[in-house]
C-alpha cells in the first residue's frame, strides 16, 4: 500500500517539546512524521523502552499525545482518502486525515462529519481514540458509533482490520481508549447526507439553570444538534444563565432562492491568529466577566430558523488559530465531566460552587447526552456534561477543582479523558467501571505496554 | 508524571533522613505524591520515615544508598527509575562537620567534602541522566547559602555547598532544553538536628519554609530559590563586600 520505496525513506525521529492544547505540561519526545503504513511500522519497529504513541493535531487539552523520553508518531502524514462510496456515504481514510479535510471534500457532495466536536481541527485516528462527541450526541451518539472498521497496526507489528461485529472487544477497547491498544492506520466512516451546508438555527435565552435545564429537558428530542452556552460568572437569581442554540441542516427548501443556486457551498479556513505574546493574566475574573456579560446580551432573547454556516455553528473558535494562547504561556485547562439524569442538583451545585469561587471560564458549554456507547473508556454517558476552562494562573484553582471533583465524584459523574491534565489517578476506577475489562484488552494485545502516553502513565491507565 | 497544576506524582529523596526532605515529601504526599522512594544509610530513623509517609497515604519504598559510595550511585538510582518514573528527586544529603575539629584534621574534612561535594556530583549525575532518558522531571539539589561566600568559621562546609551550587547551576544549564528541570536551593540556617545545639544565625528559618519555597520553586519551574527570599539580597551585598573587612566581620 505504500507509494513507492519507502522503507529506504526513514523519516527521522527529531526529540521536540510537545504538549497539549492547554499548553500545560511540555515533555520531550523523539518525533517522527511517517507518510505511510510502511514508515508507521519501521517506526514502531525502532520504538526505544518508553515505548510509542501517536499523536494527530494536538487538539487533546492534556498530556495523552505525549510520551516523556519515547517516540510519538505524528501521523498527519498519513492523510489519504483511501475509498469512496456516495451511494452509501461511506468513505475510507487514513488515519491522519483531519475532519476538517472530510468537510471540506464532502460537503460538496452532501455529506458531513457524523459527528463533530467544537473544533474540526482534530484527525480521524483521534476522534477514535478519544470517541469525541459533538452537538448531536443525544441524537445520534459519539464518533465510534459511525465507525464500521478499523485498521490498526498492533504491538506485535501485525495489521489488523477490526469492526464492532467481528471483534468487540479490540474495537471497543480502541474506541475511546487515548491510543493505548495500537496504531489506527486507516478507518471507515459512516457519513451524514445533508441537502444544504446551512444550518437551521433556533436560539433561546434563558435567565438562569434551572430554566436552561428545563428549556433543554423539553426541546433537545426536536433537534439533532443542541448545546447550551453557559456563564459561569452569573450570580444569584442569574447564577447558570444559558444562551441555548438548537439546529438541524437546512432543506433545500428552507433556503432562499439566492442560496439554493449553490446550497452546498462550504469554505475553510480562518480570519485571524493569535499572537503569542498575550500576558497571562488577560482572562481573569473582571475581563471574562465583561466577555460572558457581552456574549449573553449579543444572543438574541428567542430566535427562529436563522441560518449559519457549518463553521459559524460547529466551529466558531476555528475562525480563531491558535486561540489557546489567550491563555498566555502559563496555559489553561479544560475540566469536563458528566453527572447521570437524575443528578441534576450535582449540576447545579458545581456551577454554584465555580460562580462562588469566581473562577473565570469563557467557553463553558452545557450539553445533555444520549446513551452511551459500548466503549471501555468512551465518556458519554446518558446526562448532563459540562465544560469549563480555567487558565491555570486562577488563584485558588487547585482547591476549587478539588471541591469540583468531590461533586462529581459523589453524583456518579466521571471526567473526558481528552480534555483530562489533572485528575487524580485514585479516581479513574470509580469512574470508568469497565476499566478492568480495557486493561485485561491491552494485556492481551500489548503485553509489553509498548504503547504508553504521558496521560496513561500520569492515571496508571 | 506531573499534573497541569505542576503537582508531581512521584519522588526520590536522596538522603532518605534528611529533615528538609522528609518536610518536603510530608508536604508534596498532602498533594498528589502517591510513590516515594527514600534512598539512605539503613537505620532506624529511615523506617520510621518511611513508615510515617506511609501512614499519608503514600507507597513508599526504602533503598540503601550510602552518599560517600559513589561506586554504587548509578545502579542504585537507575534501579529506582527502572521500577518507575520519578517526576522528582531531591538530592538532600549532606553533613555539616565540625569546622574546628575537622580543620585540625584533613581526613575529617576531606569527608565532609567526599559526601557533599563528591557525593553530590556523582548521585547528581546519576539522577540527572535518568531523567533526561526519561524526558521529564526536576532535579531539586539542596545547596546552601554557606556556599555563596565562604566565611573563616564555616568555610569547609561552605566549600563544599559552592561547589555542589556550582556543579548543579551548569547541569541546569546543560539540560536545559531537554524536560528536566534543574533546581538550586539555597536555605539559611535551618532549625534541624544537624543545627542542634547551634546558636541561631540571623534569618534562621524551619524545614517547613524550607520545603514549602522547594514545593513553590518546582512547580514555578525556578532555577534558585533561597530560604528565606530575602537571603537574596543579604547574599548579594554580602558577596561584594572587599576582603579586609569581610574577613574582619563576625559571621
Amino acid at each position: 500500500m505504500s507509494d513507492g520505496p519507502s522503507a529506504d525513506v526513514r523519516p527521522t525521529a527529531r526529540r521536540v517539546s510537545l504538549n497539549g492544547w492547554g499548553r500545560t505540561t511540555p515533555t520531550f519526545a523523539d518525533v517522527v512524521r511517517p507518510t505511510d503504513r510502511d514508515q508507521v511500522a519501521t517506526a514502531l519497529g525502532q520504538r526505544t523502552s518508553r515505548g510509542v504513541i501517536a499523536r494527530g493535531l494536538g487538539r487533546s487539552y492534556g498530556d495523552p499525545a505525549q510520551n516523556a523520553g519515547g517516540t510519538v508518531l505524528d501521523m498527519t502524514g498519513l492523510d489519504r482518502i483511501l475509498a469512496v462510496d456516495l451511494e452509501r456515504g461511506l468513505v475510507t481514510c487514513e488515519a491522519g486525515v483531519s475532519l476538517d479535510r472530510l468537510i471540506e471534500l464532502f460537503v460538496p457532495f452532501g455529506f458531513f462529519v457524523p459527528v463533530t466536536p467544537g473544533t474540526r481541527q482534530v484527525t480521524v485516528g483521534g476522534a477514535i481514540g478519544a470517541d469525541v462527541h459533538g452537538k448531536n450526541h443525544h441524537a445520534d451518539g459519539s464518533f465510534c458509533n459511525h465507525v464500521l472498521s478499523i485498521d490498526m497496526l498492533m504491538a506485535d507489528g501485525t495489521e489488523r482490520t477490526i469492526t464492532p461485529e467481528g471483534d468487540p472487544e479490540l474495537f471497543w477497547a480502541t474506541a475511546g481508549g487515548m491510543g493505548l491498544t495500537g496504531l489506527i492506520l486507516s478507518a471507515t466512516i459512516r457519513m451524514t447526507p445533508i441537502e444544504t451546508s446551512l444550518a437551521s438555527v433556533d436560539t433561546d435565552r434563558t435567565k438562569n439553570l434551572d430554566e436552561a435545564m428545563a428549556l433543554m429537558a423539553e426541546t433537545d428530542e426536536k433537534y439533532t444538534y443542541t448545546v447550551a452556552w453557559l456563564d459561569c460568572l452569573a450570580k444569584g437569581a442569574n447564577l447558570g444563565r444559558c444562551v441555548l442554540t438548537c439546529g438541524e441542516f437546512a432543506a433545500l427548501d428552507d433556503l432562499p432562492a439566492k442560496k439554493r443556486r449553490d446550497p452546498l457551498r462550504f469554505r475553510t479556513g480562518s480570519l485571524l491568529t493569535v499572537p503569542d505574546l498575550v500576558p497571562g493574566r488577560l482572562p481573569n475574573k473582571l475581563t471574562m466577566g465583561m466577555f460572558n456579560e457581552l456574549w449573553y446580551r449579543k444572543a438574541p432573547k428567542h430566535k427562529v430558523g436563522q441560518l449559519q454556516s457549518i463553521t459559524g455553528f460547529f466551529h466558531p473558535l476555528d475562525l480563531v488559530q491558535e486561540w489557546n494562547r489567550v491563555y498566555g504561556r502559563t496555559g489553561f485547562l479544560q475540566y469536563q465531566f458528566v453527572v447521570p439524569f437524575g443528578r441534576e442538583d450535582g449540576l447545579v451545585k458545581a456551577v454554584e460552587t465555580i460562580s462562588a469561587h469566581g473562577a473565570p471560564s469563557s467557553l463553558t458549554v452545557l450539553k445533555r447526552f444520549g446513551p452511551g456507547n459500548e466503549g471501555f473508556l468512551s465518556f458519554p454517558k446518558p446526562g448532563w456534561t459540562l465544560t469549563l476552562d480555567f487558565p491555570t494562573n486562577t488563584p485558588g484553582l487547585a482547591r476549587l477543582l478539588k471541591q469540583l471533583d468531590e461533586i462529581v465524584l459523589t453524583n456518579e459523574g466521571r471526567f473526558y479523558l481528552a480534555k483530562d491534565s489533572r485528575m487524580d489517578p485514585a479516581d479513574l476506577a470509580r469512574m470508568y467501571p469497565r476499566l478492568e475489562r480495557f486493561r485485561e484488552v491491552r494485556a492481551k494485545v500489548d503485553p509489553d505496554g509498548i504503547f504508553v502516553s504521558d496521560q496513561a502513565r500520569r492515571l496508571g491507565i | 508524571m506531573k499534573d497541569a497544576l505542576g503537582a508531581p506524582q512521584s519522588l526520590l529523596v536522596l538522603g532518605g533522613t534528611s529533615e528538609i526532605a522528609l518536610t518536603t515529601a510530608r508536604a508534596m504526599v498532602a498533594e498528589r505524591v502517591r510513590r516515594v522512594v527514600l534512598a539512605g544509610r539503613p537505620s532506624a530513623a529511615l523506617d520510621t520515615a518511611a513508615e510515617e509517609l506511609r501512614g499519608l497515604g503514600a507507597s513508599v519504598e526504602v533503598v540503601g544508598f550510602d552518599a560517600a559510595e559513589t561506586d554504587d550511585h548509578e545502579k542504585t538510582i537507575d534501579e529506582v527509575f527502572a521500577a518507575g518514573d520519578i517526576d522528582v528527586v531531591l538530592l538532600a544529603f549532606g553533613v555539616l562537620g565540625d569546622q574546628e575539629a575537622d580543620a585540625k584534621s584533613p581526613a575529617a574534612a576531606a569527608r565532609v567534602a567526599q559526601v557533599n561535594y563528591v557525593g553530590g556530583v556523582s548521585a547528581g549525575l546519576a539522577a540527572a541522566n535518568a531523567l533526561s532518558r526519561q524526558g521529564h522531571g526536576a532535579l531539586a539539589v539542596i545547596s546552601s547559602v554557606a556556599g555563596e561566600r565562604a566565611r573563616k568559621s564555616n568555610f569547609i562546609y561552605g566549600s563544599t555547598k559552592a561547589g555542589l551550587d556550582a556543579f548543579a547551576q551548569g547541569l541546569g544549564d546543560k539540560l536545559h532544553g531537554t524536560g528536566v528541570h534543574v533546581m538550586v536551593v539555597r536555605p539559611g540556617f535551618v532549625r534541624t538536628k544537624m543545627t542542634e545545639g547551634l546558636p541561631d544565625a540571623p534569618l534562621a528559618t524551619t524545614p517547613e519554609a524550607v520545603a514549602e519555597a522547594i514545593v513553590k520553586g518546582l512547580r514555578r519551574k525556578s532555577s534558585v530559590v533561597w530560604v528565606p527570599g530575602q537571603f537574596r539580597f543579604v547574599m548579594s551585598a554580602l558577596r561584594h563586600v572587599p576582603r579586609p573587612i569581610f574577613r574582619k566581620l563576625n559571621i
